[in-house]
C-alpha cells in the first residue's frame, strides 16, 4: 500500500507493507536521528513528533501516519541546538544514542506544559530511559532549558 | 598553567549528537543500497543435538539470497571475548554448530534481501532436535552428569594455571593465599563471620543493540563497521574463525550507544563476515532488542562465601573468600572476571594478616556471561562490603569508624595486592561523605512515622586502570603540512568521552587549542594498535600513550625549530603554536615550521610516536554513602540520596567524570534493588525487553551528590587513575547496609526487592 505524508515539511509518497511501523519509514527515507531501542513502547527512543503530538514510532503503524504531519530530530534543529547544547555542556548527551528520542520528548513536553517542576517533567519523561547518565545531568540540563526559554 | 586538563569541556562528538547526524552502526547501512540483511534461527532448546535441518522450502521464499547451516560454516572454534592475545578464554564457539547449548543459541543464518523475507524464510526452517537434559544451577554443574562441551576446548591457559576440566563443567579455578596460616589467624581471633550470598546476572542494556555492517572492498578484503568497545580483537577473532589471513579484515569502530562492557564481546561480526565472504555482497546483521536481552551476555551470577576474623576493637585480621560463578554456555570473560572478585575486594584492608580466595567458574546451559561494568569486582564488593557492615553490627561500631582503622592508605603496600599504593585518598573520602550524607542525622536510623523510616549505609570500592603487564597504547600525533595536528589512535569511545579526554591531555601537552588537533580513531586500518575500550583503560592506558606521543613530537618540532632558529634546542619550548627561545624574544610559529618542513629534500612531515603499558593497575577508591527510605508496611525501599566520594587520581574532565559517577551509581542501585535476568523452568529468559527487564527509570532516582578528592598518580598521565567502572560497585552494599540497620539482618541475595526486605523486617529471611 501506499501512503502520503510530511516528514519536516517535506511530502513523501512512499510504498509501505500493512506491519511497518512509523520508524521503518522514518529511518528509511534517511531521518536517522530516529532511533530504534526496544520496540516494546518502552524506551523513548523512537520518539518523533505526529501531529505535534509526541508518539513512539516502533509500535506506531506506518498506515496511520497517511496524511499526517511527522516531524523528527532534523526538523527542530534550532530547539535541539539549544536544549542538545545545554546537554552537552552538562557533559550529560553520552552515547548520544537516546538523546534525540529525548530531545523530542522534552520540545513535546514544553510546547504542551510551558514550565513545569521537577516531579512533572520526571513523569513527563519517564518513559525516556538512558543507561549512561543516571538521568541527573539530563534533567540538569533540562532545568536550564526551562529557564533560558522563558 | 593547564589550559585544557581540569576543564569540563563538551564532548567532541556533542554537535553531531544532538542534531541526530550522528551516524551508528545501522544509520551507516541504511545509506547504501543493496544491503543483505542477515536473521539468526536460534534455539527454542537450552541443550539439544540437531538431527536435521531441512531448508529446501525456506530456500524458496522469494528475496532470500542463502541459508547457512552448520554443515556451512568453518570447524575452527574461537572466542568472542575481546582479550588481549592470547586471550585468556577458552575457544569453545563454532559459528554454527550441530549442538545447541542454551535457549537463543544460532542454529541458521538466513540472508535475503529485505528483513520481511529473512523472517518468512525463518519460518519455514524445519529443525528436528534432540532435547538433551541441561545444567541450569549453578551449585549443581560441577561433576553434573550431563555436561555442557563434550569436547576438550583450546584454552591459552594451561590447565595447570586456570583449573580448567570440561569433564567436570568447570572453566576455570583460582586459588590464591596470602599472609598467615589462615587457621592461626581465625584462632587469635575474637570474631568470627561466615556469611553467604547470590548475586544475580544483571543486563549491561546499552541503548544500542549489536551490531555489525559488512562489505568487501576494492582489494577483497572483509570491512566491518561495528557497534563494539574491541575493534582489533574483532579483527584478530574473526579472522581466525574464518580461517583467513588477519589482514583481509578490516574494522572500523562508529559511533557507539553504549556498551558497559556487553560489547567487549564479539557478537555479531562472525555472522555478518560470514555472509560477505561467502556471498562477496554487504550485509547487515543488527539484533533486535528481545535477542540482546536473551542471546548474547550478561554479568555473572555468582554464589560467594565470606570468612572473616576480627579482634573485638574492630581489627579485620582474617579474610577468606570464596565464589562460584555462573558462566553460561560459552566461556567468555569467564576465568578473568572471576580473578577480580578477589583481587579488587581483598586489598582494600590491609590489617589483614590472612587473606585467600577460592573460586570456580562452570558452564550452565544459560546465555553467557561476559565484561560489565566492575567485571567481578561488584559482586566481590558486595559480598565482603556486607560483611564488612555486618561485622560493624555485631561489634556495636559505626562502619565508618571499622573502615578508618582498616582501610588502605597512600604509600602502603597491601597484603593482597603486592604493589606499592601510590595514590589514594579513602580515608579523606570516607570523612567528606560523612558529612554530606549527614550521617550523625541518620545512622543506624530515624523514624519519620508509624510505617516510614530513613537509614543510612557506606561501603568503599576499588578498581583497577587498566590491565597491568598486557594492555599496551600506541598513539601517533603528526604536525600537518599546515601547522595543525591530527592525531591517530584507537580508544573505543562508546559514549563515554574518551576521545574528547585524550583530546584534552593532547591539546595540554602540545601547548594549543582543541581545535587545532584532528583525531582519527579506532580503524584497524589506519589507526595503532590499542586493546579497546575496557578494564577501565582509556583515560590512563591511551591517554599514557597520547601524552607520550605529543610528547615525541614537541622534541621533534623544537629539534627543527632549533636548526631554523638558529638557537640551542635547550632554550626553546612550545607555547601557543610558537616556538620560543628563553633567551631572547624570538619566535617561529609552527605554522611556519610545518610548511617549510614539509617541502624540499631531507624534509618530513614530524611525527610523535607514544605508547604505554604499565607494570602495575592503580586502583581509582571511592566510598559511596546510600539514604533509604524504607515501608515498613510493605519493605518498599527507595533510595533518597546517594553521596559519592572519588579518588581517580587528577580529574581530566569533571563534568565527564561526574557523569560517569552519576550513570555508574544508578545502575548500582538497579543491580541492587530490581534488575534481574530470570528464566524460565526449561532454561529460556523471561526477561528479554524493557516490559520484563526492570531499568532505572528517571522518577526512581533521588538525589546524586558527587564530589572528587583528587590524589595524584604518579605513573598516569596528568595524575590520572581510572573512573569507568568502580563506580557501580558501592550501591549494593551500601544499600544493604542501611537495610540492615532498620531490620537488624542483612539480605544475602541480589536484588534486594521489596519483598525481601518485607520478610526481614519480620525477622525472617527468604
Amino acid at each position: 500500500m501506499k501512503i502520503r505524508l510530511t516528514i519536516n515539511g517535506k511530502l513523501h509518497e512512499t510504498k509501505i507493507s500493512p506491519s511497518d511501523m512509523l520508524i521503518d519509514i522514518v529511518r528509511k527515507l534517511g531521518y536517522t536521528g530516529t532511533k530504534r531501542g526496544c520496540d516494546t513502547t518502552n524506551c523513548g527512543l523512537c520518539t518523533v513528533l505526529v501531529d505535534d503530538k509526541p508518539i513512539l514510532s516502533c509500535s506506531y503503524p506506518a498506515y496511520r501516519a497517511d496524511e499526517k504531519a511527522v516531524t523528527t530530530i532534523e526538523g527542530v534543529q534550532a530547539e535541539a541546538t539549544i536544549l542538545g547544547g545545554l546537554l552537552a555542556m552538562e557533559g550529560s548527551d553520552q552515547c548520544g544514542f537516546c538523546t534525540p528520542g529525548l530531545l523530542m520528548n522534552t520540545i513535546a513536553m514544553k510546547r504542551e506544559l510551558g514550565y513545569p517542576d521537577d516531579e512533572t517533567i520526571k513523569h513527563y519523561l519517564a518513559g525516556n530511559l538512558c543507561r549512561c547518565t543516571g538521568y541527573e545531568g539530563q534533567m540538569r540540563a533540562i532545568k536550564k532549558y526551562l529557564e533560558v526559554t522563558k | 598553567m593547564k589550559h585544557y586538563v581540569g576543564q569540563s569541556i563538551p564532548k567532541v562528538d556533542s554537535h553531531a549528537i544532538i542534531s541526530g547526524r550522528a551516524l551508528y552502526t545501522d544509520d551507516i547501512a541504511l545509506r547504501y543500497k543493496d544491503v543483505l540483511e542477515v536473521k539468526l534461527l536460534r534455539s527454542p532448546h537450552a541443550h539439544a543435538k540437531i538431527k536435521d535441518i531441512d531448508i529446501s522450502k525456506a530456500l524458496k521464499t522469494p528475496g532470500v539470497v542463502a541459508i547457512y547451516t552448520h554443515h556451512d560454516v568453518p570447524d575452527i572454534r574461537y572466542t568472542g571475548a575481546g582479550q588481549t592475545y592470547p586471550e585468556p578464554s577458552p575457544y569453545d564457539k563454532l559459528i554454527l554448530e550441530d549442538t545447541v547449548r542454551y535457549v537463543g543459541d544460532e542454529v541458521a543464518i538466513i540472508v535475503a534481501e529485505t528483513p520481511r523475507s529473512a523472517e518468512r524464510a525463518m519460518k519455514k526452517i524445519k529443525v528436528k532436535y534432540e532435547v538433551l537434559d541441561a545444567v541450569l544451577d549453578l551449585k549443581t554443574a560441577v561433576d553434573h552428569p550431563v555436561k555442557v562441551h563434550n569436547y576438550d576446548p583450546h584454552f591459552n591457559i594451561p590447565p595447570s594455571i586456570g583449573g580448567m576440566d570440561v569433564s567436570r563443567n568447570i572453566v576455570g579455578e583460582i586459588h590464591t593465599k596470602f599472609g598467615r596460616d589462615m587457621d592461626e589467624v581465625l584462632a587469635e581471633s575474637d570474631i568470627i563471620l561466615n556469611e553467604s550470598y547470590d548475586t544475580q546476572a544483571q543486563a549491561q542494556s546499552m541503548m544500542e543493540t549489536f551490531g555489525s555492517y559488512c562489505y568487501m572492498d576494492e582489494q577483497n578484503r572483509i570491512v566491518i563497521i561495528s557497534s563494539t568497545q574491541v575493534p582489533f580483537h574483532i579483527k584478530r577473532q574473526v579472522s581466525r574463525a574464518l580461517g583467513i589471513p588477519y589482514h583481509r579484515v578490516r574494522v572500523i569502530k562508529p559511533r557507539v550507544g553504549g556498551g558497559f562492557g556487553a560489547k567487549q564481546t564479539i557478537v555479531t561480526d562472525f555472522f555478518a563476515a560470514f555472509v560477505t565472504m561467502k556471498t562477496g555482497r554487504a550485509c547487515k546483521l543488527i539484533l533486535d532488542r528481545s535477542e540482546t536481552g536473551a542471546a548474547t551476555n550478561s554479568r555473572h551470577a555468582m554464589h560467594l562465601d565470606v570468612q572473616l576474623a576480627a579482634t573485638k576493637d574492630g581489627i579485620i585480621q582474617g579474610l577468606a573468600l570464596k565464589s562460584i560463578s555462573d558462566q553460561g554456555a560459552y566461556g567468555t570473560h569467564a576465568w578473568t572476571t572471576l580473578g577480580l572478585v578477589g583481587e579488587k575486594s581483598l586489598p582494600l584492608y590491609n590489617r589483614l594478616q590472612a587473606a585467600s580466595f577460592d573460586a570456580k567458574v562452570v558452564y550452565t546451559n544459560k546465555m553467557a556471561a561476559g565484561a560489565f561494568r566492575g567485571y567481578g569486582a561488584t559482586q566481590g564488593s558486595f559480598a565482603v562490603e556486607s560483611t564488612v557492615n555486618t561485622l560493624a553490627k555485631r561489634l556495636g561500631m559505626d562502619p565508618i569508624e571499622l573502615r578508618l582503622k582498616n582501610i588502605v592508605h597512600e604509600g602502603e603496600k597491601t597484603l593482597a595486592y603486592n604493589k606499592n599504593i601510590l595514590s589514594c585518598s579513602l580515608d579523606r573520602c570516607i570523612e567528606r561523605g560523612k558529612k554530606l550524607i549527614n550521617w550523625d542525622e541518620y545512622y543506624p536510623y530515624k523514624k519519620i512515622d508509624d510505617k516510614t523510616v530513613l537509614s543510612v549505609g557506606m561501603s568503599v570500592s576499588m578498581q583497577g586502570s587498566g590491565i597491568a603487564e598486557l594492555d599496551t597504547s600506541t598513539v601517533e600525533v603528526k604536525l600537518s603540512e599546515d601547522g595543525d595536528y591530527i592525531m591517530y589512535m584507537s580508544p573505543t569511545d562508546v559514549g563515554t568521552g574518551a576521545d574528547t579526554i585524550l583530546q584534552q591531555m593532547a591539546a595540554e601537552v602540545l601547548r594549543t587549542s582543541l581545535s587545532n588537533i584532528t583525531a582519527v580513531i579506532a580503524d584497524t586500518d589506519l589507526t595503532p594498535y590499542d586493546p579497546g575500550s575496557y578494564a577501565s583503560s582509556g583515560t590512563y592506558v591511551t591517554g599514557g600513550a597520547v601524552v607520550r606521543a605529543c610528547e615525541d613530537l614537541i622534541q621533534q618540532i623544537i629539534e627543527v625549530a632549533a636548526v631554523e632558529m638558529e638557537e640551542a634546542k635547550e632554550h626553546l619550548y612550545v607555547e601557543k603554536n610558537k616556538v620560543r627561545c628563553t633567551m631572547n624574544n624570538k619566535t617561529l610559529s609552527i605554522k611556519e615550521l610545518a610548511i617549510k618542513n614539509t617541502a624540499g629534500s631531507g624534509r618530513r612531515n614530524l611525527t610523535g610516536v607514544g605508547s604505554f603499558g604499565s607494570p602495575t593497575s592503580p586502583p581509582p577508591y571511592m566510598t559511596g554513602f546510600a539514604l533509604i527510605k524504607i515501608d515498613l508496611d510493605t519493605g518498599q525501599t527507595n533510595v533518597e540520596k546517594y553521596v559519592a566520594i572519588v579518588d581517580c587520581g587528577t580529574v581530566i574532565n569533571p563534568n565527564l567524570a561526574k557523569i560517569q559517577v552519576e550513570g555508574g551509581i544508578v545502575q548500582g542501585i538497579g543491580l541492587a534493588l530490581y534488575e534481574d535476568i530470570k528464566y524460565s523452568q526449561k532454561g529460556a529468559i523471561a526477561t528479554n525487553n524493557f516490559m520484563q527487564y526492570r531499568l532505572p527509570v528517571r522518577e526512581d532516582i533521588g538525589e546524586i551528590v558527587v564530589e572528587f578528592i583528587e590524589s595524584n598518580e604518579p605513573s598516569g598521565p596528568f595524575g590520572a587513575k581510572s573512573i569507568g567502572e568502580i563506580v557501580i560497585n558501592t550501591p549494593t552494599s551500601a544499600i544493604n547496609a542501611a537495610i540492615e540497620n532498620v531490620t537488624g539482618r542483612a539480605i544475602h541475595s541480589l536484588p534486594m526487592t521489596a519483598e525481601k526486605i518485607y520478610w526481614a523486617l519480620q525477622g525472617k529471611e527468604m
